[in-house]
C-alpha cells in the first residue's frame, strides 16, 4: 500500500488524496497518476509506502492535542492580511 | 478513393479497435487501480480514433459521419491491423498487446507530428504524449511480468510465442500510402519497422526476455482479411447502431 500525495499547483503543499496498491514504486506512482489526476488535479504527485506512515493514533489523545485548546493567541488572527498575499 | 482518407481510416481502426477490445477489461481489471489505468487507455485510443475519423468525415463529401464510418461498415471495410483485434486472453498477453501497439504508434505519432498535412500533424502531437505513458506504463508491466514469478513469467512468454507473429502486420502499408510518403505526408512504415525491431530487441534485453527469432510473420493485415475474432467485436461494437440506426446520447 502506497499514500498518495497531489500537490494542485506548484508551490503549493502536497496534500493527502488517498492510497492506491501497487507493486512497485514506480507502479505506484502510475496508479496514483490514473487514481487521481485524470481529472487534472495534479501538478506534482509523491506515493510514499503506507508503512512508513507514523501515526497519533493510539498515544495518550489528551495530553496530545487538549493542552492547545485554550491558547486562542497562538492563532495570528490579529493581524490583517495584506490584499496581495494569497494562499493563506 | 482518396489517398489521404484511406489513410485516416487506418490510423482510426487501429485505435478503434485497440480501444474496443480493451474496454473489455473495464470493471475486470486485476486489481481497482490497474482496472482505471487500462480503461484510461481504452479511452485514449477512442479519442484519438475519433479524431482521424472526423477529420476523414470532413474530407468525404459524401455525407458520412465520424459514427457512420465507425459503426456502419462491414468486416472486409475495418483496415486495422490484425494485432488489434486479437483476444486479451490474460493480463499477460493484454500488457504485451498494449506495449508493442505503444511503441508502434509512439513512432508513427513522432513521425506524422512532422507530417506536411497540418491537421494530421496536429492530432499526432496530442496524441503522441498519451501513446508515451502508454509505453511507460506497460513497460512497466512487461518488467514485472518477467522477473516476477515463475507463472508471470510463463505467461508472458506464452503470450509472446502465440502473437508475436503478428507484429509486422501494424507496419503493413494501405492503398495510396505510398503516395503519401511520396508527399511528406506519411512516414515510411518500412524504416518505422527497422526502428520497431531495435527499440524492442533494446526493451527485451532491459526486461530479461528472449527476443523472439521468429522469421514466420503474418501478413494479410490491413487488406480487408480478418481474424476469426474480428466478427464478434463489431457484433459488439456495431449493436446498438444496427438496432436504433442514428441513435445519440
Amino acid at each position: 500500500m502506497w499514500e498518495v500525495f497531489i500537490q494542485t499547483k506548484p508551490g503549493l503543499s502536497h496534500k493527502h488524496a488517498g492510497t492506491v496498491q501497487a507493486p512497485t514504486a514506480e507502479m505506484a506512482l502510475q496508479n496514483a497518476r490514473d487514481v487521481y489526476t485524470r481529472r487534472k488535479e495534479g501538478t506534482c504527485v509523491w506515493v510514499v509506502p503506507s508503512k512508513y506512515i507514523v501515526s497519533s493514533e493510539g498515544v495518550d489523545q489528551e495530553a496530545f492535542f487538549d493542552p492547545a485548546d485554550d491558547k486562542l493567541y497562538r492563532h495570528p488572527t490579529f493581524y490583517e492580511i495584506p490584499n496581495d498575499v494569497k494562499n493563506m | 478513393m482518396n489517398p489521404l482518407y484511406n489513410y485516416l481510416l487506418k490510423l482510426a481502426d487501429d485505435s478503434f479497435i485497440m480501444g474496443q477490445r480493451l474496454a473489455e477489461w473495464c470493471g475486470e481489471g486485476p486489481y481497482l487501480e490497474e482496472d482505471i489505468a487500462l480503461t484510461n487507455i481504452a479511452l485514449d485510443e477512442l479519442g484519438q480514433a475519433n479524431n482521424f475519423y472526423q477529420y476523414a468525415s470532413r474530407l468525404n463529401d459524401d455525407g458520412k459521419s465520424e459514427d457512420d464510418i465507425a459503426f456502419l461498415r462491414y468486416e472486409h471495410e475495418y483496415i486495422n491491423a490484425h494485432w488489434t483485434e486479437l483476444p486479451n486472453e490474460d493480463y499477460a498477453q493484454t500488457i504485451l498487446k498494449v506495449y508493442v501497439f505503444s511503441v508502434y504508434q509512439k513512432l508513427m505519432y513522432e513521425a506524422l507530428s512532422t507530417s506536411v498535412d497540418e491537421e494530421l500533424s496536429a492530432i499526432a502531437q496530442k496524441s503522441l504524449k498519451e501513446v508515451r505513458y502508454h509505453y511507460t506504463h506497460t513497460s512497466s508491466w512487461m518488467k514485472i511480468f518477467a522477473q516476477g514469478t515463475e507463472e508471470s513469467r510463463e505467461r508472458l512468454t506464452n503470450a509472446i510465442e502465440n502473437i508475436w507473429e503478428y507484429t509486422k502486420g501494424l507496419f503493413a502499408h494501405v492503398e495510396g500510402e505510398e503516395d503519401l510518403i511520396a508527399l511528406n505526408i506519411a512516414p515510411n512504415t518500412d524504416e518505422l519497422y527497422q526502428q520497431f525491431i531495435s527499440i524492442t530487441q533494446k526493451d527485451f534485453q532491459d526486461f530479461g526476455l528472449e527476443y523472439p527469432e521468429n522469421p514466420f510473420m503474418q501478413l494479410k493485415s490491413r487488406t480487408g482479411y480478418h481474424t476469426e475474432y474480428f466478427g464478434f467485436i463489431l457484433c459488439e461494437l456495431q449493436y446498438l447502431q444496427r438496432a436504433y440506426p442514428g441513435c445519440t446520447w
